[in-house]
């Protein structure tokens, strides 16, 4: 018996003994789950958000979340005597009075900026591969509402703290608010209890913050995870790998060990950032007051692209029976982000529209067989980043002495012409990286050995691919689809053919008209014994194994 | 360089014989000038030699966007029609502005653009004081601080922070770093800048900035102001690096990049095959 069996063996037992679950433990410590640097983002979201929770209690036992009003008289001097809210004084106290206070409030924000960051660049990967598919569509939307609220969360938290900066980013959220038409100033004085600031509002966003969010985001994390434990990890295409089987380590010893190990990585990295860099030194912005606003006054990176949006919308406003449309504020703050995140959401079923797929999937995509999928994902993200890009103008004309007025023009007539050109790009590129896969299946890989025939012709050897190289192109049938044919506009009796069906055949063919058919296994078969052959030519030994 | 005239081969040689011609001339328009209106001689308390001086260096150096009388140049006279490059007149800016102008290296222009920018000035001490004593001598304006003015030593560090946060921070950023402005201008950081100079600028209110006068915010709060600048560069940054104390910006750009980064290195290193 080995070290790692006699150990299972021994936990087992002793849970077995006292629950009656060692059969199910000692199931599921054996539960296998596949090996990629990728699946490993998740595990970065969770553990900094773990972090934040840790951090957040400690913080929880000296903030006290109060609008009343107090005179400064602490150890920061360049504020003694200044009249600031209880929230804003105690956020003081933790930075300078609180033992490791200040290192544990960086730790807390710098591990919410890398959650966000970690659940963002997770969610692109899921995208990417098309793990979202069945079964997995319900866990893809949770995952967008884990983004939505952990965006929610971080804001709410750098609303806090009462200083210039989370004051001001309060002063245009409720400007967003009183934006909702018909609605918006009621919903504003209910939300702040009267008037902008008033005294209400920072216990109120408290109790969110620590109690609300903070809830249903561990629900929902709890749902994402089980999900993924009872679905069973995708995996990449590869040898021995199916869509009827999970190729990796167990759980025990091997992920125990590797995700225990990470999370003390992820600690120790955040960590180490929150002592050497400062973040938020909300000492030097000072306490909030609404007649005060510095230049350069941003939101955390999440909320930059929001920010960017309003900074390049036009000014446009209609009065309509005596009511003011304000599309300057909507359009960026509402419209958009309201479309984005709802085509978001409800991607996996477009997709299963235009595929007409009703099969489950566990064999990853890679993203150049799903040429339309990785198109559009990537022109969501030029229009992403583009309005990201936006939000830090002020800082980017200061940084480059540019014109910020021309900086906005740019970004705005980008905005209409990038996504489009980036989407047609990314296409023709995954087609053509797929035609290269085909070849290299039809014809074998380049050796880079030129071959004189006797007719003075030139010609490169080819040799037949690995068998790891082989199960991997041959995945690119698992992606491919035959654009769904549209039924004849009037059948055999002269029926007219029904109106229902029409947008899936047109999505189809958006999706797969340009497709690149993948070889069948006899053409496969066929090309790789010529590429033997022509191999043979040359090095009748063998010498050059087939790698690559 | 050769050896047989190091004198004549000097670099100041030609500027002191020019300087020698002008002093000449100028002198004597100087001396014709103040015979012709002894009124202007009531506004300044400086010597004929400075004030003689300064003649002729500002015929030198600034009369041609100046006018020879500081009563400005139009536009199209020097700039062929670009507003941008006429001369305002100068009656009545000020010892103040001359000071801030000329020693922060603003004036002389060097090259026209959106904004005018600091650098090295062309002149030393003695030749500012003279431009400055020539210029204030037309009319009265707002003069250059005393070190009386700033001392700052009795000054309240903490209102200085909040007329900081109400009048400047919204151009300058909190921390005095700066921020844009619109059509390529900006309010350039004053973190570094000199007490005499911030005091200056708020009296005179150089290209976009307003101006902020003794009964807008008078001289104790202004000292109070500059003692808060001059903070921000002594004090001690308790947080770490403090990331060019610009906001989220900077703070997102290093989690993306640095934390992000590491993280990612790490995994692919966790995700690698064993060997």
């Amino acid at each position: 018996m080995s070290t790692t069996q006699r150990a299972v063996a021994t936990t087992t037992t002793w849970v077995d003994d006292r629950t009656g679950a060692g059969k199910w433990l000692k199931k599921n410590l054996r539960k296998v789950f596949p090996d990629h640097w990728s699946f490993m983002l998740g595990e970065i979201a969770l553990y900094s958000f773990i972090l934040c929770l840790l951090t957040g209690v400690y913080l929880t036992l000296f903030f006290n979340p109060s609008m009343k009003e107090v005179v400064y008289n602490g150890s920061y001097a360049p504020l003694n005597g200044i009249k600031m809210t209880q929230a804003y004084e105690s956020t003081l106290r933790v930075s300078f009075d609180v033992r490791g206070g200040l290192l544990v409030r960086q730790v807390h924000h710098w591990a919410a900026l890398l959650f966000v960051a970690a659940v963002s660049v997770h969610m692109l990967r899921v995208f990417f591969t098309g793990a979202f598919r069945k079964p997995r569509e319900l866990n893809w939307v949770i995952g967008v509402g884990l983004m939505t609220l952990a965006i929610l969360e971080g804001f709410a938290g750098y609303s806090l703290p009462d200083d210039l900066l989370s004051g001001t980013g309060l002063r245009i959220a409720q400007g967003i608010v009183l934006a909702i038409p018909l609605v918006g100033s009621y919903v504003s004085s209910f939300l702040f209890g009267g008037e902008f600031p008033g005294t209400d509002f920072i216990p109120r966003l408290y109790s969110i913050h620590i109690l609300l969010i903070p809830g249903i985001l561990l629900g929902m994390l709890t749902a994402h995870l089980l999900l993924v434990w009872y679905q069973k990890h995708t995996q990449f295409p590869g040898p021995g790998r199916t869509n009827k089987n999970v190729v990796g380590f167990p759980l025990f010893p091997v992920y125990v060990a590797k995700a225990g190990g990470f999370f003390f990585i992820v600690s120790g990295i955040i960590t180490l950032i929150a002592a050497m860099f400062t973040i938020n030194p909300i000492w030097l912005y000072g306490p909030y007051v609404p007649d005060q606003v510095t230049a350069g006054s941003q939101p955390d990176w999440y909320i930059g692209w929001l920010d960017g949006a309003v900074r390049v919308i036009p000014n446009w406003e209609t009065v309509l029976f005596g009511y003011n449309i304000s599309w300057n504020i909507l359009l960026p703050a509402l419209i958009i982000p309201g479309i984005m995140f709802t085509l978001l959401a409800l991607y996996p079923w477009i997709e299963a529209k235009a595929t007409g797929d009703k099969r489950e999937h566990h064999l990853l995509d890679r993203p150049r067989n799903a040429p339309t999928r990785t198109g559009l994902g990537a022109m969501g993200l030029t229009f992403y980043v583009l309005m990201w890009i936006s939000g830090g103008n002020d800082l980017i004309a200061q940084a480059f002495s540019w014109s910020i007025n021309s900086i906005t023009w740019t970004i705005r007539v980008l905005l209409i012409v990038l996504p489009p050109l980036v989407f047609v790009i990314t296409r023709r590129t995954c087609l053509g990286l797929q035609r290269r896969d085909r070849d290299k299946l039809l014809h074998g890989r380049e050796t880079g050995i030129i071959k004189r025939m006797p007719s003075g012709e030139y010609l490169e050897v080819h040799a037949p691919v690995s068998s790891a190289t082989r199960a991997k192109l041959v995945a690119s049938r698992e992606s491919d689809y035959a654009p769904i044919e549209a039924p004849p506009a009037v059948d055999a009796n002269g029926v007219k053919a029904p109106k229902k069906g029409r947008l899936g055949v047109k999505l189809s063919n958006f999706y797969f008209a340009n497709r690149v058919i993948p070889p069948t296994d006899e053409e496969i078969a066929e090309g790789q014994h010529h590429a033997a052959d022509d191999l043979e030519t040359v090095r009748p030994s063998g010498q050059i194994t087939s790698g690559h | 360089m050769s050896s047989e005239s190091p004198r004549r081969r000097r670099p100041t040689a030609a500027l002191a014989l020019v300087t020698v011609g002008l002093i000449l001339m100028g002198g004597l328009y100087a001396a014709a000038g103040s015979l012709a209106s002894p009124a202007q001689a009531e506004t300044s308390e400086a010597s004929p030699a400075l004030l003689e001086e300064g003649s002729v260096l500002y015929k030198e150096g600034c009369s041609s966007c100046h006018g020879l009388n500081l009563e400005g140049v139009p536009a199209d006279s020097v700039g062929k029609g670009n507003p941008k490059q006429n001369g305002p007149s100068l009656i009545g800016v000020g010892a103040a502005a001359v000071d801030f102008q000329v020693s922060t290296g603003r004036m002389p222009v060097g090259a026209t653009g959106q904004q005018v920018v600091a650098g090295r000035s062309s002149y030393n001490e003695e030749e500012v004081a003279a431009l400055a004593a020539y210029v204030a001598s037309f009319a009265p304006g707002p003069a250059i601080p005393s070190e009386e003015d700033l001392d700052t030593t009795d000054a309240s560090l903490a209102e200085g922070g909040e007329l900081f946060r109400t009048n400047c921070a919204q151009c300058h950023n909190f921390a005095a770093q700066g921020g844009a402005l619109s059509n390529g201008t900006y309010a350039p950081a004053i973190d570094p800048s000199r007490p005499d100079h911030i005091w200056e600028a708020m009296l005179t209110g150089p290209q976009s900035m307003p101006v902020f006068n003794d009964t807008t915010i008078n001289p104790d709060e202004k000292k109070a102001i500059i003692k808060y600048i001059q903070n921000i560069n002594a004090a001690p940054s308790p947080g770490g690096a403090p990331l060019g104390t610009v906001g989220p910006v900077s703070e997102g750009l290093l989690i993306w990049t640095v934390g992000l980064g590491a993280l990612i290195a790490c995994s692919v290193w966790l995700g690698a095959k064993a060997k």
